[in-house]
């Protein structure tokens, strides 16, 4: 309450100095000579422009800034006019701040590379320290803490005196640590200091910052920095080491998710199934079609559209799995190479339908916001899609096995794979089960294609990408077994993620398949055997 | 039922009987074939049409047929009207061989314009030297290269590669280098290229980084931690990236997701064009880099005159341009230009006329066919925008003569092309003799 009331006395402090400023006018002319270098669109003198604007004190600096940052600064090259359009769609003259009724017909944005996208961003930072928002002002000292200018030393003084929140204080006193270590002229004593406060930040945006300092330093703050930069190496290759983990976990997780289907399919039933992978792809592809549909009749549903899509999918993929078992499987039980060659030739034909379909080309699914972006935990960075997606994969694998073990088609499931002929004796319709155990492989194929459609392409061959290590997963995991599949997968994946640094992605991925090889010779049956009469069935 | 009809399908009469047929249609075929065959002039496109290459190359057989419909409606070539010859050769290397002698042999085409990937243009070099036919070949590609029957209208390693490099060195003052591909000819050579020319400019070992992955790649957690980590040492990082189509947008989504901006490190891709962003959110990209010959963005009379007779063709108000169109456009104008100027489609005469043959590209320049049997292009750096569109934030002040041997390789430098003067693709300038090291 008392933060707000703060902010708030400190906005109106501000808008009254500002009010100030602009009836000074002294400042106006080169301030729109300034402001006109924008209508040259050239990048040196856009670069120029953004300085002397950023720098001239005028209150229409921060409007001017912030909407080049987002494309909203258009200039007329022929009147060397420039307008800012405001968030709320009014227009004034950047020079003058007068409302201007609309844009002239030749006006167009002022384009921006890189470089001058840092710029405006070092400049937003200096503008943006005083910002009544912490979480402004904690993103302004983050960018001063990298860009460490100088001329904002005496702003952070003045706001650091000022301020009360303790995360804007901390990330005041970095910039200003950044700040002093490059500044030639500063104390030794100020230099040790901030080597102590980057230290205590110790991340690698602290190690980047100690690694630009060069050399020409006092002798005391040399070897500060030098043991300050081993602590912080050593503290983040621990980090390291649990950023493989969580890489390998999540990595195992869409192994997982694209091999839980084939465990159904191959690994209860023994079907060699090649065209698992596409309806993988279906899945994928229902999921395009969900969007499309969302955002031409329904856009304010797009955030909800993966959770359409996840039953759907399902029943789009579980039915071409009934059909496929239905019209082609049903006749090859018993005969795996017959089934290999049928279901490798089907994969081809769905590949091709969904190519004259949709295009050969790849589709757009968005990721919805909930599924965007990432969060820091320590030193690593956990993205938001692939934790998800680990989240989703264990409910799966858990929904997947309560059926198997709860549910009359679970139990008429493990019934006819484990003795056919015992259960239709008992009155099990077989060829029902069968059907309906594909389509449920199937379908969990396609619930698996909905997630991989937000990490990977959605184009025809999406599936093929996987196959091979669906496979590997039931084969190592031991086939017939669900926990089996669960463990390989994540061994895998975890085995994957801590050889990629070393070997390298290719070498790495060779290394899995020669151990796996090697593991198959000596464990035949995988992982995680079946015992018992279900082995000679 | 299905059983019986399995069943009878499988008998000797059912198959015969298919055969029949089979044979039936094939006859028809080759019929119908052998009666066009004298008033028109037949063209081969040989570009995958199914499989993983056909993400790409089922534009640039559009491409073609949009050039000959139009060059029919102007009257064709020599007073006869140009007939287009498509084959699916599946993004099956050997096949491409296979297809190309089809073309040459059984349909008798006058001039084949096709392939994508280096490894599908190595397998059909044999035929068009044993057959003596023309290819052009419309993608950027990794040089060492010249064949008397190839005409190479995509860029060479000096046309994209390099031009890059020296905007990221001198724009936005680049010291520490990745160079990511996937793991084939291309960006092997290509940073192979890169690291020597880098080397020349005083960038030191540890400031270079190489990684490479496997093609469709899909998992980039670590390597853009790596990457991110790399880019950490105080000194200003770009990544140079030769990956492949498909991997390219599940790399991006992870720079986006993991905080990279294009601020922090700038990606320039060289694989990267109009036609593969649009199948993607392109948010997550905003301000990463590509370099290429045309940008569908560049505003000139002739590009929005092509824009829009393409849109119009392929019937589809969005349907987007990209840089091997632009280089078959170039291509199949030369080649027309080539005919018309020894009033022949005979292989010999053509290939040598062409050399010194000049075509309008699209984005305002005139591009020439060069003696090694490349072309002269302009070079463009472009931002990638929010509407899956560049902007061009950078270009060559002239046109770049392409290199077919790069002048940074020890094996190369002293090597050119030349079908004019020398009549030798790899003719050592040292030694005075043709057939240098190299190919």
């Amino acid at each position: 309450m008392f933060a707000t009331l703060l902010d708030r006395l400190r906005a109106l402090l501000l808008a009254i100095l500002l009010a100030a400023a602009f009836a000074l006018p002294a400042l106006a002319e080169p301030f729109e000579d300034a402001v006109a270098k924008f209508a040259n669109d050239d990048f040196s003198d856009t670069d120029e422009a953004i300085g002397a604007v950023a720098t001239s004190g005028n209150p229409l600096a921060f409007p001017i800034i912030s909407a080049l940052q987002d494309g909203r600064l258009s200039a007329d090259p022929d009147t060397k006019k420039v307008f800012v359009t405001g968030a709320d769609g009014k227009i004034i003259d950047a020079a003058t701040g007068e409302a201007v009724d609309k844009l002239p017909d030749n006006a167009a944005a002022v384009r921006l590379n890189n470089r001058l996208r840092r710029a405006v961003e070092a400049a937003l930072g200096g503008l943006t320290l005083l910002s009544p928002d912490p979480a402004k002002r904690i993103a302004a000292a983050q960018s001063v803490f990298r860009s460490h200018d100088e001329s904002a030393l005496a702003t952070i003084d003045g706001a650091l005196a000022k301020e009360t929140n303790k995360a804007v204080k901390t990330a005041f006193t970095e910039a200003r640590a950044a700040i002093l270590l490059y500044k030639a002229d500063a104390a030794e004593v100020e230099k040790l200091e901030s080597v102590a406060i980057v230290k205590a930040r110790g991340d690698q945006e602290a190690m980047a910052l100690l690694t630009g300092l060069g050399s020409d330093l006092p002798p005391n703050v040399a070897r500060a920095v030098t043991s300050a930069m081993a602590s912080i190496q050593s503290n983040l290759a621990m980090w390291s080491m649990v950023q493989n983990a969580w890489y390998g976990l999540s990595l195992g997780s869409v192994l997982l998710l694209a091999a839980i289907g084939l465990a159904i399919t191959f690994g209860v039933m023994g079907v060699i199934n090649m065209a698992h992978g596409e309806m993988v792809m279906l899945g994928a592809y229902t999921t395009f079609v969900v969007q499309e549909v969302i955002r031409s009749r329904y856009p304010g549903l797009f955030d909800y559209s993966l959770l359409i899509a996840v039953p759907l999918a399902f029943l789009v993929a579980g039915a071409v799995g009934v059909a496929i078992e239905r019209g082609i499987i049903r006749f090859l039980y018993g005969r795996p190479l017959e089934t290999l060659l049928a279901t490798w030739g089907l994969s081809l034909v769905l590949q091709q339908a969904v190519r004259t379909m949709f295009g050969p080309t790849n589709r757009e699914v968005g990721n919805p916001a909930w599924m965007s972006g990432a969060f820091e935990l320590g030193q690593i960075t956990i993205t938001y899609n692939r934790l998800w997606i680990l989240c989703f994969t264990l409910a799966v694998f858990v929904i997947l096995l309560a059926m198997l073990r709860y549910t009359a088609l679970g139990l008429e499931m493990r019934a006819v794979t484990q003795n056919r002929r015992m259960a239709a004796s008992m009155g099990i319709a077989t060829s029902r089960v069968d059907a309906l155990t594909f389509g449920l492989g199937s379908g969990i194929a396609g619930i698996a294609g909905v997630a991989l459609s937000q990490i990977d392409n959605v184009s025809p061959n999406l599936g093929q990408s996987y196959i091979i290590d669906s496979f590997m997963v039931v084969v190592f995991g031991g086939v017939g077994n669900l926990w089996g599949t669960l463990v390989g997968a994540f061994t895998l994946g975890i085995a994957n993620k801590f050889l990629e640094p070393v070997a390298g992605a290719v070498l790495g991925k060779i290394a899995i398949l020669v151990l796996i090889i090697l593991f198959i010779q000596k464990r035949p049956r995988g992982l995680f055997a079946l015992k018992g009469r279900a082995v000679e069935a | 039922m299905l059983t019986k009809l399995t069943r009878d399908i499988a008998t000797l009469s059912r198959r015969r009987w298919l055969a029949a047929t089979a044979g039936l249609v094939l006859g028809l075929a080759a019929f119908s074939n052998a009666k066009a065959a004298d008033d028109t002039i037949k063209v081969g496109v040989l570009h995958s049409l199914s499989g993983t290459m056909a993400i790409s190359e089922t534009t640039l057989k559009d491409t073609i047929l949009f050039l000959i419909d139009e060059q029919n409606k102007k009257g064709g070539v020599l007073g006869k009207k140009l007939e287009a010859v498509v084959v699916d050769p599946a993004s099956n290397w050997p096949l491409f061989a296979e297809k190309a002698r089809e073309l040459i042999t059984k349909d008798k085409v006058s001039v084949v314009f096709g392939c994508w990937t280096s490894v599908s243009r190595k397998s059909v070099l044999p035929v068009f030297k044993e057959l003596n036919s023309i290819l052009f070949y419309p993608v950027q590609y990794e040089g060492e290269e010249s064949e008397r029957n190839v005409f190479y209208t995509g860029a060479a390693p000096n046309q994209q590669a390099i031009p890059a490099v020296d905007y990221l060195m001198k724009d936005e003052k680049v010291k520490r280098w990745v160079l990511a591909g996937t793991d084939y000819v291309y960006p092997r050579t290509t940073n192979k290229i890169l690291e020597a020319y880098l080397k020349s400019k005083g960038v030191k070992q540890e400031d270079i980084m190489i990684n490479y992955t496997p093609f469709g790649h899909s998992d980039w957690q670590t390597i853009v931690a790596d990457i991110k980590k790399f880019g950490s040492a105080g000194k200003k990082t770009a990544v140079v990236s030769t990956i492949n189509g498909d991997a390219n947008v599940p790399f991006y989504k992870e720079l986006g997701n993991q905080g990279i901006k294009a601020t922090d490190i700038p990606v320039v891709a060289f694989s990267v064009g109009e036609e593969e962003l649009a199948g993607i959110d392109t948010k997550p990209l905003l301000g990463h880099l590509a370099a290429w010959n045309y940008f569908q963005s560049i505003k000139t009379p002739e590009n929005d005159k092509f824009i829009k007779a393409w849109q119009a063709y392929t019937k589809n108000p969005k349907r987007v341009t990209n840089d091997p169109m632009e280089a078959h456009v170039i291509g199949f104008e030369m080649w027309v230009k080539a005919v018309e100027k020894v009033k022949s489609t005979d292989a010999d005469k053509v290939i040598d006329a062409l050399p010194g043959i000049e075509a309008k590209n699209l984005t305002g320049g005139t591009s020439k066919m060069l003696p090694n049997h490349h072309i002269t292009k302009p070079v463009f750096i472009g931002e990638i925008k929010a509407n899956g569109q560049f902007d061009v934030v950078w270009k060559t002040p002239g046109l770049v003569a392409g290199d077919a041997w790069s002048k940074e390789l020890e094996g190369s430098k002293d090597l050119i092309g030349d079908w004019v003067g020398k009549k030798c693709g790899n003719y050592n300038t040292k030694t005075n003799k043709c057939g240098g090291q190299g190919s």
